[in-house]
């Protein structure tokens, strides 16, 4: 028990140190230097704003991890079928992996203008970025693990005269699951991301909105507030899905708990 | 329930004038080159012979995971065209599904093969408990439930075995099972598989490189040569069953490894 008990302590202490530390240095470090408030107020200033603000942090919060999980949500349906698709079927892979790269090589930032032209400001552009920037590593892990199921497995099935879709059923697909779950936690991340990017410029609600708002009027420590927010609804979503992917393919991380 | 093995049996797994070739890295492998041998109907045979002399590859053409370049090979008299449902088949490593416990492991053949496969959701009581007593006899009971990360090596095996055999295969083709374990795990599935098959009366193939494992379980041992495999010599073992490790020690069983040795060493020189 008090084996276990450290085991957790040893999980928990070093990250919180290392967030003590960082707000530290940061408090200490403006308070040496003089630094201006107006450049980099000191994180007691930007949390005390932020508890000013809260009531409307928080709306603009919740509109962006609205619109994130929508866009992520879109991105694990969409992610899960093309990675099954180009995982079961190399000419699909070879067909579709070409277009697939070009279209994670563009900017998502680039995209922001294209999708107000078409609908306009507001959610729906910070949806579809989020959609974007996720789906690609969900697709590309997905078929990675059903894509390298190793030939000793198939044979297993093969030997019982097993069809390719059975094959894809019983093996390809649980075993990518620990792929998808570990591009889950990065996916999730990424989708927040591209939320606020979208909000940055293109809409009327959201916390990236909020900061810009907050920057025009010099505002900047509800600026760093909102990052704070931002940081923190980062972590959250990450520890999550960490939490998700340990409990739904326990299987993969045998001997770690 | 022992089976009692006579001529009389039908031959059920049966390999005429068979040749393999394959290319592996742009060179062409000459594999198996004219085997052939008929073996009846609830036969436990052997083959041994020196490492990469073609004996998986036997195993691969009764399964159908492999076409004959020459000859053929024949299941109830009929050419083998493809994967065969009435095949189990247990590998060198246990290659157990890790997502699955040890119960859904032996139960994955039969959500593929016909006609359990149809019936699977119906009548997954039943079939649960076929597979439990199965992994009863085993000597696993109390393990159904758990991970094969949670399972040893041996245990693993065991599993393996019961998924070879819970579809009630006619033939079941073994390929090296016991190789990667430690001596005395070995042997002692050595006799939970002659159990299994005295029960069970199927026809038996299993490819070997440990002589004694070859003479303790099967009726019949063949020798093959080194690449391009033959098969040069036969022996049948005569010793009464079921048989135990004391066996193993009597002058008999001794004489008959030490022939084999004998052989192995030739055609390997």
């Amino acid at each position: 028990m008090s084996d276990k008990m450290r085991k957790r302590l040893l999980d928990v202490i070093p990250p919180t140190v290392t967030i003590i530390l960082f707000f530290l240095i940061w408090e200490v470090g403006c308070l040496v230097f003089r630094v201006d408030e107006f450049v980099l107020p000191r994180p007691s200033v930007a949390v005390e704003t932020y508890f000013r603000w809260q009531s409307a942090i928080w709306p603009n919060a919740l509109q962006t991890l609205y619109t994130t999980l929508v866009g992520f949500g879109l991105a694990i349906v969409m992610g899960v079928a093309l990675g099954a698709l180009i995982g079961y079927s190399e000419l699909l892979y070879k067909a579709l992996y070409p277009l697939l790269i070009g279209f994670n090589s563009i900017p998502k930032a680039a995209l922001v203008p294209v999708f107000v032209i078409w609908f306009g400001v507001g959610t729906m552009p910070a949806i579809l970025i989020a959609f974007l920037i996720a789906f690609f590593p969900i697709a590309v892990n997905v078929g990675t693990g059903i894509a390298t199921v190793e030939p000793e497995m198939q044979d297993v099935l093969r030997s019982l005269g097993g069809s390719r879709f059975d094959m894809f059923r019983k093996i390809g697909f649980p075993r990518a699951m620990p792929y998808f779950f570990a591009s889950l936690k990065v996916a999730v991340t990424l989708s927040f991301v591209g939320s606020v990017i979208a909000e940055l410029g293109a809409s009327n609600r959201g916390i990236g909105n909020m900061m810009v708002i907050a920057s025009s009027r010099f505002e900047v420590p509800l600026v760093f507030a909102g990052l704070l927010v931002v940081a923190a609804m980062g972590v959250a979503l990450y520890a999550a899905f960490a939490l998700l992917e340990r409990r739904m393919v326990r299987w993969a991380y045998r001997g770690q708990n | 329930m022992t089976m009692h093995m006579n001529t009389e049996n039908p031959i059920c797994v049966e390999l005429q004038g068979v040749s393999l070739n394959y290319v592996s890295n742009g060179r062409n492998v000459h594999a198996l080159q004219d085997v052939t041998l008929a073996i009846r109907q609830g036969e436990f045979v052997a083959i041994v012979g020196p490492s990469g002399c073609g004996k998986t590859t036997i195993l691969k053409l009764v399964a159908g995971l492999l076409p004959p370049t020459q000859g053929q090979v024949l299941i109830d008299g009929a050419p083998v065209k493809g994967p065969q449902k009435n095949v189990g088949m247990a590998f060198q490593n246990p290659i157990l599904l890790p997502w699955r416990t040890a119960l859904e492991n032996v139960l994955l053949p039969l959500e593929i093969v016909q006609p359990h496969r149809q019936e699977f959701a119906r009548n997954r009581r039943k079939y649960e408990e076929q597979a439990l007593h199965l992994l009863h006899t085993v000597g696993l009971e109390g393990f159904a439930d758990k991970a094969p990360y949670e399972l040893s090596g041996g245990m693993q095996q065991r599993v393996s075995l019961c998924r070879a055999l819970i579809h009630q295969p006619e033939i079941l083709l073994l390929d090296e099972p016991f190789a990667a374990l430690d001596a005395f795990t070995r042997e002692e599935l050595w006799g939970v598989l002659q159990t299994l098959w005295q029960d069970r009366g199927c026809t038996v193939i299993l490819v070997t490189h440990d002589l004694r494992e070859a003479v303790f379980l099967a009726s019949k041992v063949y020798v093959m040569s080194k690449r391009p495999g033959r098969l040069v010599q036969e022996a049948s073992v005569d010793l009464p069953r079921p048989r135990t490790l004391e066996d193993t020690f009597e002058p008999a069983f001794v004489n008959l490894v030490h022939h084999l040795y004998t052989c192995i060493g030739e055609v390997r020189a």
